[in-house]
């Protein structure tokens, strides 16, 4: 069987689909490719289906070696590529000889890039994803050097276009549209000022999960316990530290704790290319 | 009923009660309105996931409003009976919160038929409610790190069983041997909304 040999893995890597969604109620969340959009280009690149299994990648260090011929696609934060050394593009068509190893470096802006190879990852479904949530420990383990990744059988379909044309992430402050809301009376008029008029940083507390920011406090004019409720992607939810968590892809099914803000759903795949030290503005 | 949107990936539907919340769940799990990608059920709230691209919120509401509420939770009802080896690491501190002894707060836990009213905190854990009042008590102060799987617990006026070893801040009244959570397993979840629970100690 053709596989891809896993040799080194970064900071973190794993394999993303685009989820499970519909299973809150036995307390399983969504999870899938953390941005989505750099995920679903890398599989149309290569002629797969969008929600074919591929590798997510968080700040480089990925190294993998195919054992046939392989086509495959780099997206997301923009990283050096190289194949068998030589370099290569990202967000383009890439063919990958038996035998090469293709290292995925660390982005210069950006955080999470995306591998997709045709066929896709095919590892085992767990509830009928290939998602890694890391919250829940469901799907296939994080990455790991040794891990042999299964690739399926390529679609009928075949890669359209050689290059895509992506506006890189962002460098520097970003700007996340946010609607206020569901709890946004339970914090004072200043701390709701505070949030869309001054800027967050994003700390080192930051995964898939969400995001601990740094920056004004936002304090609550209520101060009652809130019974646990549904959280969804994008929820800038507030616990007693006063400083916001922005929820992403493996965000619990449900929190304790008021969501002042949501990011708007447009918005979610910049928001999970925020690297720690970069600041954001949140916009009403 | 009072909606709170949640910008445009969810609808926070805000109920009475419980029951309400389990009425509305069960008629909205049968037939989602068009755009609503999950059902999350929670204490006083249900929360509706919406695909953007496809979700028409005022439709929605409408739809919500219109729904014709169930008298039962969504699942299909069955029993699962529950051994219970009563030994837990708070049962003496909860006899204490409750004023009784420890044989009252096991007699009372097995004799109720407790449901599972929502999931949420880990897979396959599932709210039970139903128990006797007397048995409501406080999370403990200080949450613990590591909470082993099986085990046991009371807070507020919910039991749950803790389906994998995860950090936890209920009160552990005792610990069982049944997996309530596998997922090679369907479903993979003993404890889904609907399903009616009974504890049964064993020595």
């Amino acid at each position: 069987m053709s596989c891809l040999q896993v040799l080194a893995t970064g900071p973190l890597a794993t394999v993303q689909d685009l989820g499970r969604p519909g299973l809150a109620g036995i307390g399983v969340g969504s999870s899938g490719a953390a941005d989505g959009g750099a995920f679903r280009l890398a599989n149309r690149l290569v002629g797969n289906d969008e929600g074919a299994a591929a590798i997510e990648v968080t700040f480089g260090g990925l190294e993998v070696r195919a054992t046939r011929d392989l086509t495959a696609a780099v997206t997301g934060a923009p990283c050096p590529v190289t194949v068998d050394g030589r370099g290569a593009a990202v967000n383009s068509v890439l063919r990958i000889p038996a035998g090469a190893v293709v290292r995925v470096g660390m982005p210069d802006r950006g955080l999470r890039s995306y591998l997709a190879v045709r066929g896709g990852i095919s590892v085992e479904p767990v509830l009928g994803s290939r998602a890694t949530d890391v919250l829940a420990g469901l799907g296939p383990e994080p990455l790991s050097p040794g891990a042999e990744l299964p690739v399926g059988p390529p679609p009928q379909r075949f890669p359209q276009v050689d290059l895509a044309p992506v506006a890189a992430c962002e460098d520097g402050e970003i700007t996340l549209r946010v609607a206020f809301g569901p709890r946004h009376d339970w914090f004072t008029e200043d701390a709701l000022t505070a949030l869309v008029g001054s800027s967050y940083e994003v700390t080192p507390e930051s995964n898939r999960v969400g995001m601990r920011l740094s920056g004004p406090a936002l304090e609550r004019c209520r101060t009652d316990e809130l019974p646990s409720e549904g959280m969804v992607a994008g929820a800038l939810q507030v616990p007693p530290s006063a400083r916001p968590t922005l929820f992403l892809a493996d965000h619990p099914v449900t929190g304790g704790y008021p969501v002042i803000a949501v990011v708007v759903a447009a918005d979610l795949d910049k928001a999970a290319q925020a690297r720690p030290g970069q600041r954001i503005r949140f916009r009403r | 009923m009072r909606f709170l949107r949640c910008a445009d990936s969810g609808l926070l539907v805000e109920l009475a009660d419980l029951e309400a919340v389990q009425a509305l769940y069960a008629a909205l799990v049968e037939a989602p309105p068009e755009g609503v990608t999950d059902l999350v059920p929670a204490a006083r709230t249900l929360l509706l996931h919406l695909d953007p691209q496809r979700a028409d919120v005022a439709a929605i509401e409408a739809a919500v409003r219109a729904v014709e509420p169930r008298g039962t939770a969504g699942g299909d009802g069955a029993l699962v009976e529950v051994p219970v080896v009563y030994d837990g690491a708070d049962l003496a501190e909860v006899a204490k919160l409750t004023g009784l002894t420890e044989r009252e707060v096991v007699d009372r836990h097995t004799s109720a038929v407790w449901t599972v009213v929502f999931g949420g905190f880990a897979p396959g854990f599932g709210y039970l409610a139903g128990g006797p009042p007397e048995l409501a008590v406080p999370r403990r102060v200080e949450s613990r790190t590591k909470v082993p799987p099986g085990s046991v617990g009371l807070a507020g006026a919910f039991s749950g069983i803790y389906p994998r070893e995860s950090p936890g801040g209920w009160q552990l009244i005792g610990r069982t041997d049944l997996e309530v959570w596998r997922v090679d397993r369907n479903p993979p979840a003993l404890l889904r909304p609907g399903v009616r629970v009974r504890f049964q100690e064993v020595r």
